[in-house]
């Protein structure tokens, strides 16, 4: 095939002077919202934030619930107690993490960015107490402009207390995951916090305030990897909002009541709420933008203008380039929907789920695992018996004492002779020394070597490890 | 003090790291004002038909955290050895830091062990926590040569049995931890006789224990075990102030039979213990002392009835 040449094309020289590289960012004062899509976004909010400051409190077995006590290497999730060797959960979840990501991207765009990420649920929070103090949109740009005075002070003082008190309260939240909520209350209480606790309280304390209170729509715009790669996840056939061009262009201003074809206008009556309510400042009946969180305040507002216009719902909603350029009528969208991609990441997804629920289900409450003596490899005992020795570190992933008998097998002969029982604390790790000995008859049968040996440990008889390692008769 | 032969690469890298620091401020003023190429904020050219560079302006918050971190770093680098080799205010050196955090881990390890302290050995051996420490600290420093049961082997004592070469108390056990032991054997051989004198010997040393040996050689070579009583005594019984084995028992450290005497007596045998006194704290010592004492307790006892 010939190869085509297209020219570079140079644009005019522009007309303006010398500017400047940096930019301070005009600041936008976001116009409250309500609507069905809001609705869903503060049940959001409700059920996420719940969570976060509720679980610490929560108390199972004597202790906090929820609770990654990292001094003592203990990871404890309500029944589970988790050591550190237990990491593959964690990288297992991450992998549902993803995976749950790519599967809800490809088919509804940036519903993690719109409706939970922690930055917009944060600044959700705070913009709330904002506008309880400062008032809506215009009361916040008037505000803005006035002059500063006693009732100034009192508004943006008190936004500013309760911010801190928020930003403090997150803070401590975070860090009484890892050690005990009720225990650094105290602490707080009496303002005797350890260095570290309270390092790290007052540095996500300060942080929630900073990003919820100031930084906002700057990390979605410039700091998140997610907003620049989400194009990768995007197809078109991936539900994004989208202003229906089509319908809504020509934009203008028309009478009440009367038919926009017949003035020559769209649906569109340019009120510019969609860009007064986007908490990025974008427009998006420019279409398809970076900026775009997919909070959806921009559907809401406009369903209730054209609610007031007795027009139909819908020229700013959920749609895929696809069906928005081939003017697909809904059903077929829907259909589409649900392609290949998406039924790959599902079924990809429930396989990772269900290995993972049947891990945890079937996971015993204790680990094992044999060391033998590399210094003393064998020794001849009494008799000309030989006897090799190991050690075993038992970790007890419960929460009572268990107790241990251990059990050779592979060998003929093979007997322990120290240590075949054993009790180890709750969530207690301990390492035991075991010896093995078999008679000079079997040895002289084995030959001189490392012959694999077999060790069963049962916590009870239907939990039971096996751990394989060697037996070593000397020459 | 630099690891470099010479000065001048200490200058070459506290140079670089200041110029280098500069040079990012001045980058980032340079870069801060410039002609728009195009009236639309791109880069002025179109490609592939409808293909635009765009020029966005950075946020001014982002600078002013650009700036900041320059003016972190200079404060880094004066406060911290990060110029060649000047030392910085604070005259930090991973060493230092070391020799902070290992005394505090000693403070902490102190408070652990101070419980412990006062008591004796036989009061201290029925404390399960001290036990399971002292489990942990033989496991952790003993174990290699002990044998992670403490029965040894060839070369490295039993410590569960009844048979102390230097002591059994658990102030001797201590004093063997602490400072350590060397076994002297010299080579005999010469002063017993021919290698035929030698055998005799091994042989009636065996009588010595009840072992299986050849009672001719061992009548022939009883006299020639003047020898040896200098340092095992006249009965044979061992010597423990000079760490001289107990030769009438069946306990035999570096083997076992006729051979493996005639080579102990023909090449003589040094054997050390390393002294831990440096590495474990006293207060460890007497932990571990007692752990390995009452390992020993069950086979006295039984010994004694």
């Amino acid at each position: 095939m010939p190869k085509t040449v297209i020219p570079i094309v140079a644009l005019p020289q522009s007309s303006q002077e010398m500017v400047s590289l940096y930019q301070s960012e005009a600041k936008i004062q976001m116009r409250s919202v309500t609507g069905w899509f809001a609705g869903w976004r503060w049940a959001l909010v409700w059920f996420t934030q719940l969570l976060f400051y509720g679980l610490p409190w929560l108390v199972w077995n004597g202790r906090q619930a929820v609770l990654f006590d990292l001094a003592a290497r203990r990871f404890y999730l309500f029944d589970l107690v988790l050591y550190p060797q237990d990491v593959i959960y964690l990288a297992a979840l991450l992998i549902i993490s993803a995976f749950a990501l790519f599967l809800f991207t490809a088919v509804a765009g940036r519903l993690w960015c719109g409706f939970a990420c922690p930055q917009t649920v944060y600044t959700e929070i705070f913009m709330w107490v904002e506008r309880r103090f400062e008032g809506d949109r215009q009361a916040r740009i008037k505000l803005d402009a006035a002059p500063w005075s006693a009732q100034k002070i009192a508004k943006r003082g008190g936004k500013q207390v309760v911010w801190l008190l928020i930003g403090l309260w997150t803070g401590f939240t975070f860090v009484a995951y890892f050690t005990s909520a009720h225990q650094l209350l105290a602490d707080a209480w009496a303002l005797s916090l350890g260095p570290s606790e309270l390092f790290w309280s007052l540095f996500y304390g300060f942080a929630t305030y900073g990003n919820a209170g100031y930084m906002r729509e700057q990390v979605c715009k410039y700091m998140c990897p997610y907003a620049r790669f989400q194009s990768a996840m995007f197809d078109r056939d991936t539900l994004i909002i989208s202003y229906d061009t089509a319908r809504g262009e020509p934009r203008g201003s028309r009478a009440r009541g009367v038919e926009p074809a017949s003035v020559g206008k769209g649906d569109c009556i340019n009120c510019t709420l969609c860009v007064q309510v986007c908490p990025t400042g974008i427009d998006i009946r420019d279409g398809l933008q970076y900026e775009c969180i997919g909070c959806t305040a921009c559907i809401d507002v406009c369903d209730s203008v054209m609610d007031k216009m007795n027009y139909p719902r819908g020229l700013i909603r959920y749609a895929t380039e696809n069906s928005m350029a081939g003017n697909w009528p809904a059903a077929q969208m829907w259909k589409r929907v649900f392609r290949p991609r998406v039924l790959i990441y599902s079924a990809v997804l429930l396989l990772i789920v269900g290995a993972f629920v049947t891990s945890l289900a079937l996971r015993l409450p204790f680990k094992a695992d044999v060391v033998r003596d590399r210094g003393a490899l064998a020794r001849l005992v009494e008799d000309g018996r030989i006897e090799n020795v190991y050690r075993i570190q038992l970790m007890n992933a419960s929460e009572s004492t268990q107790r241990f008998h251990i059990e050779v097998d592979g060998l003929p002969s093979a007997v322990i002779t120290q240590g075949s029982n054993v009790e180890v604390g709750a969530t207690q790790a301990r390492w035991l020394p075991v010896a093995v000995q078999i008679t000079p008859e079997a040895a002289q049968a084995l030959g001189s070597g490392a012959h694999t040996l077999r060790f069963r440990i049962a916590a009870s008889p239907s939990q039971v490890v096996t751990e394989k390692s060697t037996f070593v008769v000397p020459r | 003090m630099s690891d470099f032969s010479s000065n001048g690469w200490a200058i070459f890298v506290g140079a670089a790291t200041v110029i280098g620091l500069l040079a990012c401020l001045w980058l980032l003023f340079v870069a801060s004002k410039r002609i728009p190429m195009a009236d639309d904020n791109s880069t002025g050219h179109v490609f592939d038909e409808d293909l635009v560079e765009m020029n966005n302006p950075l946020p001014r918050w982002w600078m002013i955290l650009f700036i900041l971190t320059v003016v972190f770093a200079f404060a880094y680098v004066a406060i911290f050895p990060g110029l060649g080799s000047l030392p910085g205010k604070l005259g930090w050196t991973s060493q230092n830091q070391l020799q902070a955090e290992l005394k505090a881990a000693e403070a902490t390890k102190a408070k652990v062990y101070a419980e412990f302290n006062n008591q004796a050995a036989p009061a201290l051996s029925q404390n399960p926590r001290a036990m399971a420490i002292g489990e942990r600290l033989f496991i952790n420093n003993c174990s290699a040569c002990h044998g992670s049961d403490a029965r040894g082997s060839k070369g490295f004592p039993n410590l569960t049995d009844s048979d102390w070469m230097h002591g059994g108390s658990p102030e001797k056990i201590e004093e063997s931890i602490t400072l350590g032991r060397q076994g002297m054997m010299p080579a005999l051989a010469a002063a017993v006789g021919t290698p035929e004198d030698v055998r005799n010997l091994a042989n009636h040393v065996l009588s010595l224990s009840g072992s299986a040996h050849n009672s001719l050689a061992a009548s022939a070579g009883r006299a020639k075990f003047a020898v040896c009583a200098a340092c095992h005594g006249m009965d044979g019984k061992g010597n423990q102030a000079l760490g001289a084995p107990n030769l009438t028992d069946k306990i035999w450290l570096h083997g076992w039979g006729e051979e493996a005497i005639v080579a102990i007596v023909t090449k003589g045998k040094t054997n050390v213990m390393p002294a831990q006194g440096g590495r474990l704290t006293p207060a460890q010592i007497h932990v571990l002392a007692t752990y390995v004492w009452q390992l020993s307790q069950p086979t006295m006892a039984a010994q004694s009835k």
